[in-house]
């Protein structure tokens, strides 16, 4: 009878913080921090010969963007910096040439450029031999063109950055400036 | 006499070190919850370009990667300085990819393959020629969508 009544001994849990901190290192060794991100694409489907000639798009609706294998960029037919390509795209797409545009303030109205950001078409060329950090850093400034666009009208339309928008009205921002760019197939430029 | 020695033996008292196990175990969990395990060992340098306009990548599942650089320095006595194509743990050659995808993609469930990705990890050292050929066998291979790897910072850093 005594003994039943004897309380087990505690067990020491001294070494548990030994055994925790062994799986902590652990985790903190085979840990990698880095979340993936990128700048999605999505490819044109294969087609091996080209049955229908693709429509007709005019050339004022089309800001043409090549890239050489010495990393130099023309735009527009002009040589230009990589930190001016961004502007030169928003003016582009705000142009409104035709006038039925109506949140596009600011267009330039040019009878040479774009006649209004649907019909607007981003056309990229690069060559074999272009780096892969310029061709990201000119998407990077092309998606980012648009993007700036949608916030400002975004700013205008409900007082908020696009950040702050639900679903919806982020989706209605991007009908306004839908992102169209368009690579073309490969080709060797030389240069 | 007794109460005089008392006295002495006096000072701090130890610290108490019974919630010690606690803190390290919510540092534990911490980290157990955050870990990604490295799935592949990198053969190639892989140093991402920058970009700002950046999306994440959710659903890890249906993401495939694609690296491509220069073989690391001790493997470029034997496989040479020229950028390479690395698929899981192995070097691979330009052809293998459009098996290596639809490999892939039959690991996706049927409602989920649409989605899928593949991220392309590429140096920025890395000529588009080598790029633009993966990209066809991509779109041979019928994987539309694809992302390119890039670390969040500004794309004219060293160039202003």
């Amino acid at each position: 009878m005594a003994r039943n009544k004897r309380a087990l001994p505690e067990i020491n849990a001294g070494s548990m913080a030994d055994i925790a901190f062994l799986l902590l290192i652990f985790f903190l060794v085979t840990t990698t921090m880095d979340v993936d991100s990128g700048i999605n694409r999505k490819l044109p489907p294969w087609q091996p010969d080209e049955q229908t000639p693709p429509p007709p798009i005019k050339k004022k609706n089309i800001f043409t963007v090549v890239v050489n294998s010495n990393d130099q960029i023309l735009a527009e037919d002009e040589y230009m910096d990589i930190k001016d390509l961004r502007d030169a795209a928003k003016k582009f797409l705000i142009n409104n040439g035709d006038g039925t545009c109506d949140y596009c303030t600011g267009g330039a109205r040019s009878p040479i450029s774009s006649d209004n950001p649907g019909k607007a078409v981003v056309s990229l060329v690069n060559d074999r031999g272009t780096s892969y950090e310029l061709y990201v850093a000119v998407q990077n400034e092309l998606a980012a063109a648009y993007n700036e666009l949608r916030d400002e009208l975004a700013r205008r339309t409900y007082g908020v950055g696009m950040d702050q928008l639900n679903e919806e009205q982020k989706d209605q921002m991007a009908e306004a400036f839908p992102q169209k760019i368009s690579e073309a197939e490969p080709v060797n430029l030389g240069g | 006499m007794s109460k005089f020695k008392k006295k002495t033996g006096g000072g701090t008292p130890a610290i108490s070190t019974a919630s010690l196990p606690d803190i390290v175990f919510m540092l534990l969990f911490f980290f157990m919850v955050t870990t990604v395990m490295r799935e592949v060992t990198l053969l190639v340098e892989n140093k991402k370009p920058y970009a700002t306009e950046v999306k994440k990548l959710e659903k890890k599942n249906l993401v495939t990667y694609i690296y491509v650089g220069k073989p690391k320095q001790a493997l470029q006595s034997t496989m040479g300085t020229e950028p390479r194509i690395q698929l899981n743990d192995a070097f691979a050659n330009i052809n293998e990819i459009q098996p290596f995808v639809i490999q892939e993609r039959e690991a996706i469930n049927e409602a989920e393959k649409a989605l899928m990705t593949v991220s392309i990890k590429a140096d920025q050292s890395v000529k588009m020629g080598l790029i633009t050929d993966i990209k066809q066998e991509l779109r041979k291979a019928n994987t539309l969508k694809i992302n390119y790897s890039t670390r969040k910072g500004e794309v004219f850093g060293d160039k202003r």
